[in-house]
């Protein structure tokens, strides 16, 4: 299943829609993983012919069924990170009527919406489509460190080893989700990890 | 009393620029300092023509750091109401006269990467502020100024001294037309643009900046409404239990002011939403004139915005 809906939530926490084609000078799609089954049903020859396709395949099979849409660019990459470096150039190079699409894990789409914010496009005006992974971008708030791909709830910060309770408070600056100690008051009294949706 | 708090000021300086834009500049009666204001904001000046009071709108043009004098533009309108002829011919040096607070409807957004002006007319007044407060703080910022002719081309000159790279003019006779669509393409990631110009003007700028994908946050607008004169109509006010007739040269929300009802308004204009007004009864057809309500709510007849609107009809009946 790559579709999920998620519970209803503090007002914080990021509300995901689905990606419709609009009008524009050009079009600028970015996914990871599952998102490629969004770009797939939203794509029409028209955006394609100028479209510029970002794609992180974190192991799922797509990128043959991708580049078959015919982009007018598309790159694909080992991770986010590597892929920062073209995001910024793309935008940086930019003219107005560019059409943002975001689609894949929520913390792959937080983190292009800040570039993509930064660069001067409304966060509004960015559409997003959550598909494939739940799992979250989690900010430890004692340690500051990022753990990517955080499923289960508490998990273990992996910068200083602190049991952290996954909150839904949400930092669109960070483009992650805030990881509290749990055993703070009690040391050693954790309970048992379970998945966040569970 | 509503509207924004009120300003005692005297006239202290009036220059006719042209065959239809004269400047006029005002001080604080009191000695004082004016407030500042941020660029695009305008002040509801009021006029006291014999019987009838008009409150009309003007941008403020003036540096919008110096508190010393405010300074507006009217374009006198011969076919209007009355009171851009009554600033023109009736106003003096040394008049006493009451504005209002700035109030801005029109502002720039801070967070754009470039600002891109569009004017028409005597809609450069906003943008004179605007610059100005730019300026200041090294704001990128580019003007596309459409005017009628070299001789009716208000502060062109001025801006054609001063920001001779950014300053773009058009002039309708020369058959000079903004090539807008280009002009959209070629902005970079983050520009917002800002329309003030005639009714056609901003619906072309918005159309075609919509079509271009632009987003809707990244386009603003403000349109000089002034009440346009009609047939005279009654409408009885529910709540004042009043009835009142709205003369051919008065707008309802000055005929309800003229009734001692303190109805509430900010722009005078059309556009702020302040003065909404429920509609309880009505037996005929609305003038609206707003850009406030939408297609679907003047469709209702159960709303009407009494700065701008109009009724023709048998009864109207207001829940005010």
């Amino acid at each position: 299943m790559t579709k999920f809906t998620f519970p209803q939530s503090i007002k914080s926490r990021p509300i995901y829609g689905t990606l419709e084609a609009r009008e524009g000078a050009a079009h600028l799609l970015v996914a990871d993983a599952h998102g490629a089954e969004a770009i797939l049903d939203v794509a029409t020859p028209e955006m394609m012919a100028k479209a510029h396709i970002i794609y992180i395949p974190k192991g799922q099979e797509f990128e043959d069924r991708l580049r078959a849409l015919k982009p007018a660019s598309f790159y694909s990459g080992p991770s986010y990170s590597a892929a920062e470096p073209r995001l910024h150039k793309t935008l940086a190079d930019a003219r107005m009527g560019l059409q943002v699409y975001l689609t894949g894990t929520e913390g792959l789409m937080g983190q292009a919406m800040n570039a993509a914010m930064a660069a001067g496009i409304p966060h509004t005006a960015i559409q997003t489509e959550h598909r494939g992974s739940v799992a979250r971008r989690m900010q430890c708030v004692h340690c500051k460190g990022i753990t990517e791909d955080v499923e289960t709830d508490p998990f273990v910060c992996s910068h200083c080893g602190l049991n952290l309770f996954v909150r839904d408070h949400y930092s669109r600056r960070l483009a992650a989700y805030q990881g509290v100690c749990i055993d703070a008051e009690d040391p050693g009294n954790v309970p048992e990890s379970k998945g966040i949706y569970e | 009393m509503s509207g924004a708090e009120k300003i005692a000021v005297t006239v202290t300086d009036i220059v006719p620029l042209n065959d239809l834009v004269t400047r006029f500049e005002f001080k604080r009666t009191d000695g004082g300092l004016l407030p500042t204001f941020s660029g695009g904001a305008h002040t509801v000046v009021e006029m006291h023509d014999g019987e009838s009071t008009r409150l009309n709108p003007y941008s403020l043009m003036s540096d919008p750091m110096d508190q010393t004098a405010y300074t507006i533009s009217v374009r006198r309108d011969d076919q209007g109401r009355g009171g851009s002829l009554y600033m023109h011919t009736k106003v003096a040096v040394g008049d006493e006269m009451v504005i209002s607070y700035p109030v801005n409807l029109f502002s720039l957004d801070l967070r754009a990467k470039k600002h891109l002006f569009l004017a028409g007319g005597i809609g450069i007044t906003p943008f004179l502020a605007q610059i100005k407060q730019l300026e200041r703080f090294n704001g990128h910022w580019e003007l596309h100024y459409a005017c009628r002719t070299e001789s009716l081309g208000s502060y062109v000159d001025e801006l054609t001294e001063h920001h001779p790279n950014e300053t773009h003019i058009y002039y309708d006779d020369q058959k000079q037309t903004i090539n807008l669509v280009n002009l959209l393409e070629g902005q970079p990631l983050g520009t917002h643009v800002y329309v003030c110009g005639p009714k056609g003007m901003i619906e072309w700028v918005r159309q075609t900046a919509a079509a271009e994908g632009w987003p809707r946050e990244a386009i603003h607008y403000e349109e000089f409404l002034a009440p346009q004169p009609g047939k005279p109509f009654e409408v009885k006010l529910a709540v004042s239990n009043k009835v009142i007739s709205v003369g051919e040269n008065e707008s309802l929300l000055e005929a309800m002011e003229r009734a001692g009802v303190d109805a509430p308004y900010l722009c005078r204009g059309g556009a702020c939403g302040q003065c909404e007004t429920n509609v309880i009864d009505y037996s005929g057809n609305f003038i609206h004139r707003d850009h406030w309500l939408d297609d679907e709510e003047h469709a209702s007849g159960q709303k009407i915005m009494p700065c701008v609107s109009r009724f023709e009809g048998k009864t109207l009946v207001l829940d005010r």
